[in-house]
C-alpha cells in the first residue's frame, strides 16, 4: 500500500487486527451485494420477459445506433473544443490587450456557466437541432477549459527556452510553434485527455434535449410495455458500456501521464487541470478533477 | 428586464431550489467523500478496495446516467421518495468521488515524517490525526474542494430536467407565459453566476485565512 503519515507500519498484533477488520468488511460487502441481488430477484428483474428485447436484432441495432450517435457527438465536440481551446489560448497569450481581455472574458464566462444551460439556450432559444446544440454547448465549455490547459502548458515550459528562441531572432509565432507548443504539448497531454473524458461523459446531456443517443435508446426500450417495462435490465446493460468507455479513456490519460513521468524529454512541469468554475482571474490554483 | 421583475417569485423559487439542492448535496458529498477518503488510506485492504471502486466508478459515470438510474430506477425497488431527495442522492454520491480524491491527496501532502514525529512524541492516533495531520491536510484541500462544490452547483442544473424545482427549469414556465426566451436565459445565467461566485468568494476567504501560503 502507499504509505501515508496517518498510520505506523503495523506490527504482528496490529496486522492480525487488520486481518479481522478486513474479513468483517468483506463479509459486510458480500452481504450487501447479495441483498441487492435478492432485491433484483425479488422484484422480478431477472424474469426472461424483461431480458428478451436484447435478443432482437432491431433493438440491438437501436442500441448500437444510440452508441454511434453518442460517439459522433463526442468526436465533433472533441475536435471543435480542441480548436476553440487553441484559439482562445492564443487570444489569452496575445500581446494586444483588447484581444487578451476578450479571450479572458469568454473563457471565464463559459467556464462559470453550467454546460446544460448553454445547451438548452442553443436548443430552445436559438431553435437549433439537438446534435448541433449539444456539440455547441460541449465545445464552448470544454474549449474554454482546454484553453486554460493550453495556457498553463505553454507557461510551464522553462523560461530559458523562450529567451533562447527570442535571442536566436525568432518571431513570436515561431517561438510559439517551434519551441513552446511542442514542449508544452507533452506536458499537457494527460490533462487534455482527462478533459475529453468530461466531454464524453457530458454527451449524455443530449438525452435531455431529445438527442437520440445511447441513453435515449435505453429509455425507449425501458418504456416498452411488451417486455414488462425492463428498466432495470436496460440500466444494467447500458451503465457498464458507458462507464467502461469513460474508464478506458481515463486509464489512457493515466497511462500517458505515467509514461511521461519516465520520459526525460518532458522537462516542463506537469500541467494540472485548471480549477474549473473559478471566475476570478488569477485565483486559479491547480485543482483536482471535477466534472 | 421585465422578465425578471414580473416573475421575481418564480426566479426566486428556482434560485432557492438550486441553492437548496446544492447545499444538501454538498453536505452529503462532503460526508461521504471524507468517509471514502478514510477508506482509501486505511490500512485494511478491503476498505481500500471499497474506496477505490467507489471513486473509479462514480468518476467515470455520466451524471445524466446516474440521475436516470436513481430517479427512475430506485422506485422500481419500492423506494419512493420525493424527486428532490433522489436528486440530492445522485448529486451527492457523484460529487463525493471528487471530494474523496481531493481529501486523499490533501492527506498525502502531509509528509510521512510528520506522522512519525507525532507518534514518537507519544501522541495517540486521535491526537496525531486531530493535531498534526488534519490541520495540515485541511489547508491543502480548500481550493480543490471549492472547485468541486462549484462544479456541483453547476451540475445541479441537470435535476431541473427530472422535474425538480431549480433555476434552469424556470425557462419552461416563462416560455409558457410567453416571455422572451433569450431574456429568460440571461437571468438564469445571472442566477448561476450569483451561486458560483458566492461559493468561489467563500472559498477565497477560507483560503486566505487558512490556506497554504504561497
Amino acid at each position: 500500500m502507499t504509505h501515508t503519515a496517518l498510520y505506523d507500519i503495523p506490527g504482528p498484533r496490529t496486522r492480525r487486527r487488520h486481518r479481522i477488520y478486513g474479513a468483517l468488511t468483506t463479509v459486510a460487502i458480500l452481504a450487501l451485494l447479495s441483498w441487492f441481488g435478492y432485491l433484483l430477484y425479488d422484484t422480478g428483474q431477472f424474469e426472461a420477459q424483461k431480458w428478451r428485447p436484447f435478443q432482437y436484432k432491431g433493438i440491438q441495432e437501436l442500441l448500437l445506433r444510440g452508441l454511434g450517435n453518442t460517439l459522433k457527438a463526442f468526436a465533433y465536440a472533441a475536435v471543435l473544443a480542441l480548436v476553440l481551446g487553441a484559439v482562445l489560448a492564443a487570444g489569452r497569450l496575445s500581446e494586444h490587450r483588447p484581444v487578451r481581455w476578450l479571450a479572458t472574458l469568454l473563457i471565464e464566462f463559459f467556464r462559470a456557466m453550467p454546460v446544460l444551460v448553454m445547451i438548452f439556450f442553443v436548443f430552445v432559444a436559438l431553435k437549433v437541432q439537438p446534435l448541433p446544440a449539444l456539440v455547441t454547448g460541449l465545445t464552448l465549455y470544454n474549449g474554454s477549459v482546454l484553453a486554460e490547459v493550453f495556457r498553463t502548458g505553454v507557461g510551464s515550459v522553462d523560461r530559458g527556452q523562450r529567451e533562447a528562441a527570442y535571442s536566436l531572432g525568432m518571431r513570436k509565432t515561431q517561438v510559439m510553434s517551434y519551441v513552446l507548443v511542442p514542449q508544452g504539448l507533452r506536458a499537457m497531454l494527460p490533462a487534455i485527455i482527462s478533459q475529453l473524458v468530461v466531454a464524453l461523459k457530458d454527451t449524455s446531456l443530449g438525452f435531455l434535449i431529445t438527442y437520440e443517443e445511447f441513453l435515449h435508446a435505453g429509455k425507449l426500450i425501458a418504456g416498452n410495455l411488451d417486455y414488462d417495462l425492463p428498466f432495470i435490465p436496460v440500466v444494467l446493460v447500458i451503465s457498464p458500456i458507458y462507464i467502461g468507455m469513460c474508464m478506458l479513456l481515463s486509464w489512457f490519460a493515466n497511462w500517458v501521464a505515467k509514461r511521461q513521468r519516465r520520459n526525460p524529454k518532458v522537462e516542463a512541469a506537469e500541467v494540472a487541470r485548471p480549477e474549473p468554475g473559478t471566475v476570478l482571474p488569477g485565483s486559479g490554483t491547480p485543482g483536482g478533477g471535477q466534472a | 428586464m421585465d422578465v425578471l421583475t414580473e416573475n421575481f417569485s418564480l426566479y426566486g423559487k428556482g434560485l432557492l431550489g438550486t441553492v437548496e439542492l446544492t447545499g444538501y448535496a454538498s453536505l452529503l458529498a462532503l460526508g461521504l467523500g471524507v468517509l471514502m477518503a478514510a477508506f482509501r488510506v486505511a490500512p485494511v485492504g478491503s476498505l481500500r478496495a471499497i474506496g477505490t471502486v467507489w471513486v473509479a466508478v462514480l468518476r467515470n459515470t455520466p451524471l445524466t446516467l446516474l440521475f436516470f438510474a436513481v430517479l427512475l430506477g430506485l422506485p422500481r425497488f419500492g423506494l419512493v421518495l420525493p424527486f428532490t431527495t433522489f436528486a440530492v442522492l445522485a448529486l451527492g454520491c457523484y460529487t463525493s468521488a471528487f471530494i474523496c480524491e481531493a481529501v486523499r491527496s490533501g492527506i498525502n501532502t502531509v509528509p510521512v515524517g510528520q506522522g512519525e514525529a507525532a507518534r514518537s512524541l507519544g501522541l495517540t492516533f486521535e491526537q496525531t490525526l486531530g493535531a498534526v495531520i488534519m490541520p495540515q491536510a485541511f489547508r491543502a484541500v480548500i481550493p480543490p474542494i471549492g472547485s468541486t462544490l462549484i462544479a456541483l452547483a453547476k451540475n445541479s442544473a441537470i435535476a431541473g430536467s427530472f422535474s425538480v424545482t431549480e433555476l434552469l427549469g424556470t425557462y419552461k414556465n416563462l416560455n409558457e407565459l410567453g416571455y422572451s426566451i433569450i431574456w429568460s436565459f440571461v437571468w438564469i445565467a445571472v442566477g448561476y453566476l450569483i451561486v458560483t461566485l458566492t461559493i468561489s468568494a467563500v472559498f477565497n476567504v477560507l483560503e486566505t485565512r487558512w490556506g497554504v501560503p504561497r
